[in-house]
């Protein structure tokens, strides 16, 4: 576009005709964003809907769950919880979310340090096999863990950890979820190298360069994949259900599994109560730092 | 960074070395090794030779409903997610004030969606007392039965699963705000309409992101197992009873260990065969930036 003014009479008339089109245009837009607004309200609602009921009915007495799909509980009370929380085991649900920290707390811990050292391997080193090594890594992206789990099972076995916490995240201490080496991969290479190199020119060493200048730039991604990592193992359940046997070894999934088995049908508010504290981990933790599973999300799936 | 040994490298990635033989490399061979033996744990693997994938493929009625089952999920799942997944990312991508709040809305299912919780709330959501049959009943409609029936269990499960299209939504999001504003601006300038817009600018540009949630949503959703498990038990009349869930009852109650890696080994022989072809057909309707082709 020129900057030119137009003053002919001409030129005139074509900003008149420009401006009412683009009026028109506003107007257009702006249908198209109450519409949108309109549709996106829509399926937020069956979205959340779910989960506030979740929340609402475990407020509620159990006469009342039947008797309405509004959320709010007429007579609030807290009974669901308190029966919810002895459960029909020998401990209460304190106990299992003991358990459920005894499997997050080592798993993240060895998630995030081994991805961090592999992926600095990966990423700013030449070595012989690299090329073939990482291809391998992208590959077990997607290889399905229903072809290892039976072997891994028997390795676990012979080693005598069955019922014990360890098969649970001793592999994670040696880089075992590709997904996290490659997350941390790309977000090093779109990290430029002049201060490591500064850093090396002033005698630091490769691991005194990681610890001291990559892994504080690195802390946003790591905190992704801590934040996913532990997301992931407080959802899992298959995990847990092949390798631990007795109830108080058990994590919050095995027990809310159990306790759906042997509460009586109709002590609803009880399930719902528990259901709702065993997801109030994730749910405090994914408000508190959205942003990062947003990023982590994006950056670990689109680019590469 | 020069100065160092070209081995230094090989040591910071040792540790995914390490994991990679013992806890991918070993138990994969291990496990094909299996599938062609009778191992009940009790004894030393026996081997049959093809035994086990013969018994599987030509006598296993159990079997036969299973893959049917999953494969029926598998492609019910998939593209009613990524399609819904890829509306909403369209409609989200504009200048919306609220859009960080909506896509937080949209993706807190899926990052609690794996879970044994969530799999419970669908149950009691669901039951035939629950919230979604006292709406429908509220509304004037006649109750469902969700679970009970055959022909709605499979579709349930499938809705939960629909529920969380979420983090697909974001990785199209994503890939959708990369797009160049001034592709638009031509295009507008040429006469183009939304649809045609769309059509031609939008969806080739999006297509390495359809192809990549393609590909890890159908890995993921062969494998699902929480959902079936804990809502419905694989019933009524095996209608929700996907292979994973056979694997884990051969494996895991029965430990016929060779019979449930065979199952196993056909199972990743269907995926890698589907995902080779999307791969091979890639070539032909995945578009990347600075392709020739016109």
């Amino acid at each position: 576009m020129t900057a030119v003014p137009d003053t002919s009479a001409a030129g005139r008339a074509r900003i008149a005709a420009a401006s009412d089109v683009e009026r028109r245009r506003r107007r257009r837009e702006k249908i198209s964003a109450g519409l949108r607004y309109a549709l996106l309200c829509v399926v937020g609602l069956f979205m959340l809907y779910p989960l506030i009921w979740l929340i609402g009915a475990s407020f509620k007495t159990n006469q009342e769950m039947f008797s309405s799909a509004w959320f709010w509980p007429a007579n609030p009370t807290v009974q669901g919880y308190i029966d919810g929380w002895e459960t029909s085991t020998p401990y209460t649900f304190g106990r299992f979310f003991w358990n459920s920290m005894c499997i997050v707390i080592p798993k993240v811990i060895g998630t995030a340090v081994s991805s961090t050292l592999v992926a600095y391997g990966f990423a700013r080193f030449e070595f012989p096999g690299k090329k073939a090594l990482f291809a391998v890594l992208i590959a077990t992206l997607l290889l399905p863990d229903v072809v290892t789990r039976i072997p891994q099972y028997l390795l676990f076995r012979e080693l005598g950890w069955l019922d014990t916490f360890l098969p649970l995240f001793v592999p994670q201490f040696l880089a075992w979820e590709a997904f996290f080496v490659f997350m941390l991969v790309q977000f090093l290479r779109a990290i430029p190298r002049d201060i490591e190199e500064a850093a090396r020119v002033d005698g630091a060493n490769t691991f005194q360069t990681l610890i001291y200048v990559v892994v504080p730039m690195l802390a946003p991604a790591l905190i992704s994949v801590c934040l996913f990592q532990f997301m992931w193992t407080m959802n899992d359940f298959l995990g847990p259900l092949i390798y631990i046997s007795s109830i108080e070894n058990y994590p919050v999934s095995l027990a809310l599994r159990l306790a759906i088995d042997t509460t009586e049908a109709f002590n609803w508010n009880q399930i719902l109560a528990m259901t709702v504290l065993a997801l109030a981990p994730s749910l405090i933790v994914f408000f508190l730092a959205q942003k990062y599973f947003i990023k982590g999300i994006s950056t670990g799936g689109v680019k590469g | 960074m020069g100065g160092e040994s070209r081995y230094l490298g090989l040591a910071y990635v040792a540790p995914y070395v390490l994991g990679l033989i013992l806890f991918t490399a070993f138990p994969f061979g291990a496990s094909l090794y299996l599938s062609f033996t009778d191992y009940d744990l009790l004894t030393t693997p026996e081997w049959v030779g093809f035994a086990n994938y013969e018994r599987l493929l030509t006598r296993d009625r159990i079997f036969e409903r299973s893959l049917s089952v999953t494969l029926l999920y598998v492609f019910m799942t998939v593209p009613l997610k990524l399609a819904f997944a890829l509306f909403i990312a369209v409609v989200l991508n504009y200048r919306l004030r609220a859009i960080n709040l909506f896509r937080t809305a949209f993706y807190v299912p899926s990052i609690l969606g794996g879970s044994v919780a969530i799999a419970v709330l669908w149950r009691y959501i669901f039951a035939d007392t629950g919230l979604v049959n006292m709406i429908i009943v509220a509304l004037g409609g006649d109750a469902v039965n969700w679970f009970g029936d055959p022909g709605n269990a499979l579709f349930t499960i499938t809705l939960l699963r629909c529920w969380q299209f979420g983090s697909a939504m974001v990785i199209f999001l994503a890939a959708l705000q990369t797009i160049d504003k001034s592709l638009y601006e031509a295009a507008s300038i040429d006469g183009a309409g939304k649809w045609a817009t769309f059509r031609f600018i939008t969806l080739p540009l999006l297509t390495p992101v359809i192809f990549f949630n393609l590909i890890m949503q159908t890995v993921q959703a062969f494998q699902e197992f929480n959902g079936p498990f804990i809502i419905t038990q694989g019933g009524p009349l095996r209608s929700t009873y996907l292979l994973p869930l056979y694997i884990y009852d051969k494996a895991f109650r029965s430990f016929d260990m060779g019979y449930a890696s065979a199952i196993a080994w056909v199972l990743f022989l269907i995926i890698m065969a589907l995902t080779l072809i999307a791969f091979w057909s890639s070539k032909k309707w995945v578009y990347y930036a600075g392709d020739r082709r016109q």
